[in-house]
């Protein structure tokens, strides 16, 4: 766990190129190519059925069930969703299963925003600077509460999240950003044993070359070091973006209320609204199409960091 | 450790002035580092796990003072035909899911490493795990649906009979683990994968020169050398499965049908939400949880010898 360069450099072993003479012929990768193709199929067939219901014309969603296709294709399940015309002008046009429930989107977006973002920078920058202070600097009980704090990765969220919502409450912040935030702004145990570890692989040379030049310490820190970890912690930021965007549990407990109400909650609530028998698939698919963009375009840009993070945690 | 040394050449060079002091003393700047996230350990990780201890111990609404009401709250908990009830349904969920997933994750990863270069697949594989668990299990709730769903439309051009699927008590749970299957194989088949990169490729040469089989090899070489990721992997998810939550929330309504999915995540959340406000008996059942998870936790770490390694067998 605290061997040096090895976590650093690990992931990019794994893609070095590997001879690799097994008997398992040509006929092996076949099956093998075959298996990760149904694999694949099975994996992309949901994204393309939510495209595909999002795009059907919502009159057509209970003729038309095995179409691949959408059926009498249309843009206004988005249009509806983004409330760019009124849900009730599609309603009584005779718009049947169509629910009359708004999703406020852009609301909802500019909250998640708000809400991901704050994490991701906070997280990031405090736990980066912890992390430092625990790779580099010597100070009293530094090993005994990085062991303490690495503890806290066991614990799991229900335990917390009840008597967070006691905290939270007696701040009066539910209902409020803070509330939502307030809990992995500063730190989580992952974040900061995640930049450890890159901090611990990092040469020291570079820094203490800066200090002989009369740098202070925490110039090292902010101009050499934390540049150099451009990439972790751009992978960290991803992470930890994509994951608070995804957040459900916590934003529910405390952040119902509309003016802070992030896009999962938003969905689940839009969810509750849809009549039980003949729910609004079209606008539902809609919804949760438009609400995986920012997920999607990160994936495009840093799904190579993020499967690099991923194989990282399998070291630790 | 060479910074010290320097720590001690920069010290005698530095300004005195009380801002560089502070920018090169170790000592303060340390703790400067780590203050904004011991603030955050100490209030939201510390302290709560702490204090939900107390608060099992209560009877409190939130609204008027706790009461002290000693160890009431844990035998109303195991009084509760409910709560053993959610328990069984966490249990029945958590062995569809781990079992499943694993394998299907080792098989998936052993296919991977056959194709040369297979980076970019790794990349599209993990996708359905960077989805919110909401989308999941909308997009699987509408995909499911027992008339309009396309996997029973499916069913029925292939000639068999539709299926209920999160409709029924019987398959809700199943379905359930199913959905959260899709979304964590690939996930999990990374971890895995990257456990078979450790493995030496001379242990498959010297075993193909003897002359055993692919299938054999995989029994008496991957399996056991894949042990120590496994254990992770096994460990990691068994936690991640045991706080199910999400999914039953949005592609059930009211932990139905008839109750069948209430897990243990969700009947902690109705005694705060749901049924009049009884913080003491919530915490107590996620106290409860949590031992759980520590028990099988530490069970698994010592029935699969987590700390050894069986590559020094073959050394």
């Amino acid at each position: 766990m605290t061997t040096r360069a090895s976590h650093y450099t690990s992931p990019n072993q794994i893609d070095a190129p590997q001879r690799r003479t097994r008997s398992w012929n040509s006929l092996g990768t076949i099956i093998a190519w075959v298996v990760i193709a149904v694999i694949l199929l099975i994996t992309f067939f949901p994204f393309l059925w939510v495209i595909r219901t999002a795009l059907t014309n919502s009159d057509a969603i209970f003729s038309n069930t095995s179409s691949l296709f959408p059926v009498d294709p249309t843009i206004s399940n988005f249009e509806r969703v983004l409330g760019l015309v009124d849900p009730a002008s599609v309603v009584s046009q005779g718009g049947a299963n169509v629910s009359a429930g708004v999703l406020d989107f852009w609301l909802y977006l500019r909250n998640t925003i708000i809400v991901a973002g704050s994490i991701t920078i906070g997280q990031c920058l405090f736990s980066a600077m912890a992390a430092y202070a625990f790779a580099r600097f010597h100070f009293p009980f530094r090993d005994r509460l990085f062991v303490i704090y690495l503890t806290g990765l066991m614990v799991p969220g229900i335990v917390l999240f009840i008597p967070n919502f006691v905290v939270v409450r007696q701040l009066g912040w539910i209902g409020t950003f803070q509330g939502i935030i307030a809990p992995s702004f500063l730190m989580t145990p992952f974040a900061i044993f995640f930049m450890r570890q890159f901090f611990l692989g990092l040469n020291t040379e570079l820094e203490e070359a800066a200090l002989l030049d009369g740098a202070t310490k925490f110039g090292v820190f902010w101009r050499i070091a934390l540049p150099l970890m451009r990439g972790p912690l751009l992978t960290l930021a991803v992470l930890t973006f994509i994951g608070s965007w995804n957040d459900y549990l916590w934003p529910l407990l405390v952040g119902r209320d509309e003016s802070v109400r992030v896009l999962t909650v938003a969905l689940g609530i839009f969810r509750q609204q849809t009549p039980q028998g003949a729910p609004d698939w079209s606008g539902l698919m809609a919804g949760a199409g438009v609400a995986i963009v920012p997920t999607l375009i990160l994936f495009v840009f840093f799904g190579r960091r993020v499967v690099d993070s991923v194989q990282f945690s399998g070291f630790k | 450790m060479t910074t010290a040394k320097v720590l001690s050449v920069s010290k005698s060079n530095s300004k005195t002035s009380l801002q560089s002091r502070f920018a090169n003393n170790e000592k303060l700047l340390g703790i400067a580092f780590i203050l904004p996230s011991l603030i955050g350990f100490s209030v939201f990780f510390a302290l709560p796990a702490i204090r939900s201890l107390f608060i099992s111990f209560t009877e409190w609404n939130l609204l008027s003072p706790a009461t002290y009401v000693g160890l009431s709250n844990y035998q109303t908990l195991f009084a509760d035909e409910r709560f053993w009830r959610s328990l069984g349904t966490t249990f029945a969920y958590v062995s569809w899911n781990i079992p499943l997933q694993t394998v299907l994750a080792i098989f998936i990863a052993v296919m991977m490493e056959r194709i040369q270069n297979s980076s970019f697949l790794r990349g599209l594989i993990v996708l359905p795990w960077l989805l919110p668990n909401v989308v999941v299990a909308l997009l699987w709730l509408w995909m499911l649906d027992p008339t309009l769903g396309i996997i029973n439309v499916g069913l029925k051009a292939i000639g068999l009979p539709p299926q209920p699927f999160l409709g029924s008590p019987d398959q809700a749970i199943p379905s359930i683990a199913l959905i959260n299957i899709w979304r964590h194989a690939g996930y999990t088949a990374i971890l895995v994968f990257v456990g078979l990169k450790t493995i030496p490729k001379s242990l498959y040469e010297a075993a193909q020169i003897d002359g055993a089989s692919a299938w054999k090899q995989f029994w008496s070489i991957t399996l056991p050398l894949l042990r120590p990721v496994l254990v992770f992997v096994l460990v990691t998810s068994l936690i991640g499965s045991f706080q199910i939550f999400d999914t039953v929330a949005i592609a059930e309504r009211n932990a139905g049908p008839a109750g069948s999915t209430r897990v243990i995540i969700y009947y902690i959340y109705q005694q705060v939400f749901e049924r009049g406000i009884n913080m003491g008996l919530a915490t107590a059942a996620s106290v409860v949880l949590f031992l759980i998870l520590i028990s099988v936790t530490l069970f698994q770490l010592r029935f699969l010898r987590a700390g050894q390694s069986d590559l020094a067998d073959y050394s």
